[in-house]
Order: structure tokens, then sequence, then C-alpha cells
């Protein structure tokens, strides 16, 4: 069994689908912080059978409004004395940048150079993102 | 802050109001434009070629006293050394007072207005939008028909990549009382986000078909378009789709006295010569009138003060 230290303070990014931690940790870019953080793969989940969780020690500020748009079914607790403060309802954004890119063969971004890729919310209830450039609307791959 | 003309939707009803208006002053009394724009410049930017909207765009603001600079295709712009749009804008910021870009690129337009200083109209943007040609066929609409509400729109041919074709429907989708006859080949139709976003949620009536002749009867506008070649990644789609619809003076007797035809230009075959003659035939109108409505706006964008 492995065993991971529970925080004293910190973030949990729990629930998130198994084998898609590495890409959160990369979006958060979370090499980048000066904190202990542990990536957990594939552990046991009453809910989904396997889960990754991530754990971040510390009071850390991360940009986590893009896990709203990868899965809405991660959810986020704030520890603090060691125990959850809070529990962070994940939105979509209404902006997404340089998580995921444009497909349009036509879209300016295939081009240009130091293009951001920018996606905008136009429909929360079929949770729709297009391109602010060409329109374009992002198709999620299929799971 | 700079204001931009990117997507018909960047100007509100009012705004498109206020710039017909002064669209029809213009007509009607041209020299009093005639040295509004005296020792201004226009530079029109233009990656992909093009006749009618190029030389509306220069005659526009030569018709003002104002001059014009630029470029014709994007051969010779410094676009074939690699230059980005960004950073040609920031370059022709430094020369002009507003400029007209036309880019094969979907929204490249909107890129260069993000460092952009002057007013950047978007003169045409790949298959997506093209608002000047919008403010052309509403004033178009608006002076033969008197109104651009209540009215019975019909558009047909190339409704997937006709960028013009998305422009109108979001803009006219703004007055009350539009419904909209949507006729072409299946391959070709609107795309769906224009129907689940733009139609369905503001309950706009509307129909898709593929027959012209059974449509003609209900119309108050038909408006044509052309299957653009150059939108085809496939020659053999192109070849077996461009002569979807041909009107004719013959399907012309399906329609009212008062519908009239529009088309975007340039026309290839989609309607026969011998519909020119034809009262109804409105798309010449169209052409002088977007050298008018492209006066309105470049006023307007620069701030000038017009006369009373």
């Amino acid at each position: 069994m492995l065993n991971i230290d529970s925080l004293q303070t910190g973030i949990v990014i729990d629930h998130i689908q198994a084998g898609t931690s590495m890409r959160i940790y990369d979006l958060l870019q979370l090499e980048k912080l000066d904190c202990c953080v542990a990536v957990i793969k594939n552990a046991r989940s009453s809910k989904f059978g396997r889960k990754d969780i991530i754990k971040i020690e510390g009071q850390v500020s991360v940009d986590l409004d893009v896990l709203g748009f990868i899965d809405p079914n991660i959810t986020v607790n704030y520890i603090e004395n060691g125990h959850i403060a809070e529990k962070k309802a994940l939105k979509l954004p209404k902006y997404i940048k340089n998580v995921i890119s444009c497909k349009n063969p036509r879209c300016i971004t295939t081009i240009e150079e130091g293009v951001d890729q920018v996606f905008q919310l136009c429909d929360e209830k079929t949770r729709r993102y297009r391109c602010i450039y060409c329109e374009q609307e992002y198709k999620r791959p299929t799971p | 802050m700079v204001k931009h003309l990117i997507d018909p939707l960047d100007l509100s009803v009012s705004e498109i109001n206020d710039l017909l208006d002064l669209a029809d002053k213009i007509s009607a009394e041209p020299q009093k434009y005639a040295h509004l724009c005296d020792g201004k410049k226009l530079a029109t930017l233009f990656y992909e070629p093009s006749t009618r909207t190029r030389l509306s765009f220069e005659t526009a603001m030569l018709n003002m006293g104002g001059s014009v600079m630029g470029f014709h295709s994007a051969e010779t712009s410094s676009a074939t050394k690699g230059e980005s749009v960004a950073d040609t804008i920031r370059v022709v910021s430094c020369f002009a007072d507003i400029c007209a870009m036309r880019h094969p690129k979907e929204g490249a337009p909107r890129r260069a207005a993000h460092f952009s200083k002057i007013p950047v109209i978007n003169a045409g943007d790949g298959g997506h939008q093209h608002p000047t040609q919008t403010l052309t066929d509403l004033m178009t609409i608006r002076r033969k028909k008197g109104r651009l509400h209540d009215l019975t729109i019909g558009l047909c041919g190339d409704l997937k990549f006709g960028r013009t074709v998305h422009s109108l429907i979001k803009s006219l989708a703004r007055y009350p009382g539009i419904r909209f006859v949507l006729i072409s080949p299946e391959e070709l139709r609107v795309p769906g986000y224009i129907i689940e976003e733009v139609l369905q949620p503001q309950h706009i009536p509307y129909e898709e078909g593929t027959s012209l002749e059974a449509a003609l009867p209900r119309l108050d506008i038909l408006y044509m378009t052309r299957v653009q070649k150059e939108r085809f990644f496939n020659e053999e789609d192109y070849v077996r789709l461009k002569d979807s619809y041909v009107l004719t003076s013959e399907k012309m007797k399906l329609a009212g006295p008062e519908m009239y035809v529009l088309h975007p230009l340039p026309r290839v075959n989609e309607i026969a010569l011998d519909v020119d003659d034809d009262p109804r035939a409105a798309y010449f109108d169209q052409v002088q009138n977007g050298v008018y409505v492209r006066q309105a706006l470049i006023l307007k964008l620069l701030g000038v003060k017009l006369p009373c």
C-alpha cells in the first residue's frame, strides 16, 4: 500500500479520470511550484473504480478554472489544519487559453507565429467553446 | 479606445441604422462629404485578390478627399518574407489612419485589431465574415423594401462557406419579423452553429430546402451566392456542386413583382445574364450602395465631424 501523508495545508484535486493527472499537472504548470506536489495515479475509487489524485502542499495560488473545462467530475478541496476548509465548485471558464488548439485549417492560428490559442464559452448548457478568431467549435475527442 | 469592425455584431442595431441613414445622406448629397477625409489615409491590406471590395473601399476614401495605399495580394506584401499579421498592422498603424483587411485566413482581422492603433475593418476573412458586404446588403434591402423587418429572406447556393450569408443571417436575425428560407445542396447547408446559436435561441422561423422554384413565390428577397471554388479542398466536389442553382428569367416568373434579387458578386453562372434587365435585379445597385456605406463607415470609425 502506497502511503502519502495527509496535508495540513494545501489543495487536493480529486476524482481525476484515471490516467489524465499528468496532463493536468502540465496544464496547471505545477512543475513551476516550489512545494511538494504528489501525483497519485490509479488510486481506488468507489465512484469510478480508478482515479488519479493530485496533492499540492502549502498555501499556493493555482488557477484551477481550466479544470472545469477538462472534467466537471473533478473535485477540488482546500485543506487547512488537516481538514477540508472549502470545496471548490468547478465552473466552465469563459475563456481558455493555450489548453486546446483550433483544428480549422483556414484559421489564422494555423499560420501566425506567437498567437495564443484562445477559446470562448458560447453555450454553457452544451459546454461549447469556439475559437475567438475563426469561431470554429472545439470538438471534444470521443472517449 | 479604437473602434474596429471585425464582426457584423460589433455594431448594434441602432449603430447599423445610423450608418445606413448616413449612407443615404451621402448618396443624396455626395458633394457635402467630398472633403471630410482630406489628409486622411486608408490602407488596403488585401492578402487575397479582390476587385469589388478593394475598389469600393478605395473609391469610398477617394470620394471624401482621402488617399489610399496598400497591397493587392500576399505576394506583393512582406507576408512572403514570413511577416506576421501582428507585425504588419503595427507597421501600417504608423502610416495610415484606418485600414481595410482582406485575408484568406479566418480571424486575421481580429488578430490585427489586437495590435492596431488605427481602426481595422474586416474586408473578408476566409469563409468566415464579411461585415461591410453585410452593411451593403442591408442598405440595399432597406432601399428596395423600405424596411429591414417583417421580411422573408431566401438565401440560395453555397450557404456553408458563404461568409456573406453567415454575416447577413446574424445581422438580419436582430430585426423583428424576419423569416429565412435556406436553399442549398445538402453538402452546402448553413453551418449548424448558425441554426443552433442564432436562429433557434431567438425563435426565428426558418426552413431548409433544396428547391429554389418552390421558395420563389414566398420571398421578399432572394440572396443568390456563388459556389466558391477557392473554398473547396476537393475539385471533384466543386465540379459536382457548382451548377446546383441557376436563376433564369423563366424562374423569375415564379417570384412576386417586388421580390428583389441580391448577390454579393462576383457572379459566375448562378444568375443568367437575361435576369440583369429585370427591374428586380438589385445586385448592381448593391455595388453602388457599397461605396456609400463604406464612406459612412470610414467617417464613423475615424470619428469625423459630420456636416449638419
